[in-house]
């Protein structure tokens, strides 16, 4: 049921938060070479990136950075949320991003999992957010819409962001897998689902891809504790950019979906040392949520930077005053709003 | 390819959980063959039997098993004038068993599933995962990407609120099926070689305010939760409509476990479906329900029920009230629907006099 998609039409974004990608480029090069990369080098890494040949890609560093944006600007790609200033300069409709750390998976019959392919399956094969299907996704393979489903809902609605999960390390805050430092998720579930709408879930930046001309905007740096680092722990940008833009689509009648593909997540890092920089971003997650939950944006936002705009004023209005945190995200978020428009390719613009 | 387990493989726990506590409820009006390969798993529990179509007939329950079998005579015997809202020739009169047994939990399956086998070989045993489902909280709220965070080898990613991670208690378990997939007739007709061979080894809880299409093949519930919810409605013999019993249920349930709090779960255990019932016959049967399910839902997806609707009889009264004022200029079934919804109510609550209300789920 997908449309084929010529390659040209998908750029891979990653963000480089170590130095050295030999190993990690090689490990994908099967699944990558055919495809245009943006490799993005975190502003405060220090040594110089070791990056395998024979590849096609673009690298920015903090130079290129700051031609672009302005010195000013590129402090908000700092760390993980360097992989925005890829999505910003990308003029390909399709990104697909994963961490610096994650491999490849293999699937239950031990076959290596091509997450480029089945995040572009899951992005051109239409949404259905307004009704659960109980065999998960209908359009693949083997399965269709169960006795009940209305077949007025039965087109679906486009996918604009595909999230996929992780074997090994799974993406657990840092006093969860404290608690349980030996367990690694082994489970591969052999599914792909609708997220229904207004329902909103934590969405992990470790393994995404989207729809840049439809939602582009809409992903955006913002969010950043005070004590942010250079491990998942210590972030939530991914988890807050990633309500954004799930509010987004439902208010846009857009879909996103969840489950595979797998990638595998390498061990790294400490959970206990990240836990008190963490603890930060699990306190402000009870606001965030019901915050999130109730925003209603207006009619008059038919645009996906409109949307955004609309969120950062609400934010602004209604969550400042807890944090100073608050703040400065709903001003990240007006002041990337603008950036998209001068620096990004607009959304509505035909094959960018 | 999916295939069933044989019964010699199927292997019985060493201990079977709530086994003094759940009831298994299986609507027949053919035979319960089935059930010598469910044997090691079902034997520990009391069966209801609810016998379909000719209650002269003799329908033999395999030895070895504790049960209780009712037929069209004993509803009519029981019930009186309120056996009318008990559907005849459907296997939605499967709901009487509902409000006859005593238990606590409630576990339906239909006479043509069988144990299947998971990936690795091993038969399914699909009582205690409804079990499982049935005893750990459900997560409404907010989606965990990770699937149920309860069980083994799996928790709540980052990001999930940690106020939200005690869940509420889950009152529907809602397993699948391998092998014949339960589409409807115009599916069915398009594809009748289709076969389900998909193993997807997760379960979830479906979010608040998020319907589902419920089968009733395979199902699991707490019926001092949820059971007065658990009405299958008018279908088969004299109606316009069959094969939305379950469904209507779902719907019913969905929209009050949302109001009251519960938890509804989906996905593992799979049984084996065995039989493809005839897509032509379904097609008469399930003809109206395509029309009238487009002026459903949206019926579903818009009812508010109001705060003084505490226990799952106000909640259903209720429905039955909206469902009169706003689904008979659909067709006059749903006026009969309607009124039919308030007597299976009347028959439940004196059929389980006092207690039942106190125990529902709380609204919020």
């Amino acid at each position: 049921m997908s449309l084929s998609i010529k390659d040209d039409e998908i750029d891979i974004v990653i963000g480089a938060l170590r130095p050295d990608l030999t190993s990690f480029m090689n490990e994908w090069r099967t699944i990558f070479s055919r495809f245009h990369l943006i490799i993005v080098k975190d502003p405060d890494l220090k040594e110089e990136l070791k990056i395998p040949e024979g590849f096609n890609l673009d690298v920015y560093k903090k130079p290129d950075i700051d031609r672009v944006v302005g010195t000013s600007t590129s402090t908000i790609f700092s760390g993980y949320s360097c992989r925005y200033f890829g999505y910003l300069v990308s003029r390909k409709k399709y990104i697909i991003s994963v961490d610096d750390d994650c491999y490849p998976a293999k699937d239950n019959k031990g076959i290596l999992v091509d997450a480029v392919a089945q995040h572009i399956t899951n992005l051109t094969t239409p949404a259905t957010p307004f009704f659960f299907n109980t065999l998960y996704d209908p359009f693949t393979e083997g399965a269709d819409f169960v006795r009940g489903y209305p077949f007025s809902l039965r087109s679906g609605v486009q996918c604009a962001l595909s999230c996929g999960l992780w074997l090994n390390l799974a993406d657990y805050d840092a006093p969860t897998q404290a608690l349980k430092p030996e367990e690694r998720n082994s489970r591969y579930v052999d599914a792909v689902l609708t997220v229904p709408a207004r329902t909103l879930m934590p969405i992990s930046g470790i393994n995404i891809a989207f729809n840049r001309e439809v939602i582009g905007p809409a992903l955006l740096p913002s969010l950043r504790l005070g004590g942010e680092g250079k491990f998942r722990w210590e972030t939530m940008e991914d988890i807050w950019s990633g309500m954004c833009v799930k509010v987004v689509c439902d208010h846009l009648g857009l879909g996103v979906k969840t489950g595979m593909p797998y990638v595998w997540r390498n061990d790294r890092g400490d959970a206990i040392a990240s836990l008190r920089k963490e603890w930060e971003g699990v306190k402000l997650m009870e606001e965030v949520v019901p915050f999130f939950q109730s925003v209603r944006l207006s009619r008059e936002a038919t645009t996906t930077e409109d949307c955004v705009a609309e969120v950062a004023n609400v934010v602004k209005e209604q969550l400042e005053s807890k944090d100073p945190m608050f703040a400065r995200a709903a001003k990240a978020m007006v002041d990337w709003v603008k950036l998209w428009k001068s620096v990004g390719s607009s959304t509505s613009s035909p094959g960018a | 390819m999916a295939e069933p387990a044989t019964a010699t493989q199927a292997a019985a726990p060493a201990v079977p959980q709530l086994k003094d506590e759940l009831d298994i409820v299986i609507p027949t009006i053919r035979n319960l063959d089935f059930l010598e390969m469910w044997r090691p798993f079902f034997q520990p529990y009391h069966l209801i039997i609810v016998q379909d179509g000719d209650p002269s007939k003799t329908i033999k329950v395999p030895d070895g098993f504790d049960y209780e079998l009712y037929n069209r005579n004993d509803i009519n015997r029981i019930l009186g004038p309120k056996a009318s809202c008990i559907s005849f020739k459907d296997s939605a009169c499967r709901c009487f068993g509902y409000m006859v047994s005593k238990k606590k939990y409630i576990f339906t399956i239909d006479d043509d599933c069988f144990v299947a086998k998971d990936p690795s070989g091993k038969a399914i045993n699909a009582l205690e995962q409804h079990i499982k489902n049935l005893l750990s909280p459900s997560t409404p709220f907010f989606f965990n990407t990770l699937y149920d965070p309860f069980r083994d080898g799996a928790d709540f990613v980052r990001g999930y609120p940690f106020s939200l991670r005690e869940g509420v208690p889950t009152a529907v378990s809602h397993g699948l099926w391998l092998n014949i997939p339960d589409y409807d007739a115009p599916t069915q007709l398009v594809k009748p070689l289709e076969r389900n061979t998909r193993f997807v080894d997760a379960v979830l809880t479906i979010p608040k305010g998020t319907l589902f299409p419920m089968c009733g093949m395979n199902l699991a519930f707490d019926r001092e939760l949820i059971g007065p919810a658990m009405y299958f409605g008018l279908m088969g013999d004299g109606q316009p409509i069959g094969r939305y019993d379950d469904m209507w249920a779902g719907w019913c349930t969905k929209v009050i476990c949302d109001h009251l709090g519960l938890g509804v779960k989906t996905g593992l255990p799979y049984i084996y479906h065995s039989k493809a019932s005839n897509p032509f016959v379904n097609l008469r049967k399930e003809y109206k329900g395509i029309f009238w399910q487009e002026e459903i839902i949206p019926f579903f997806q818009q009812t508010v029920l109001p705060k003084d609707c505490t226990t799952v009889q106000k909640c259903y009264i209720e429905l039955a009230k909206q469902v009169k004022e706003k689904l008979s200029k659909v067709d006059p079934y749903f006026d009969k629907l309607a009124e039919a919804m308030v007597t299976w109510i009347e028959a439940w609550d004196e059929l389980n006099p006092t207690g039942s209300s106190v125990t529902n789920g709380k609204a919020k």
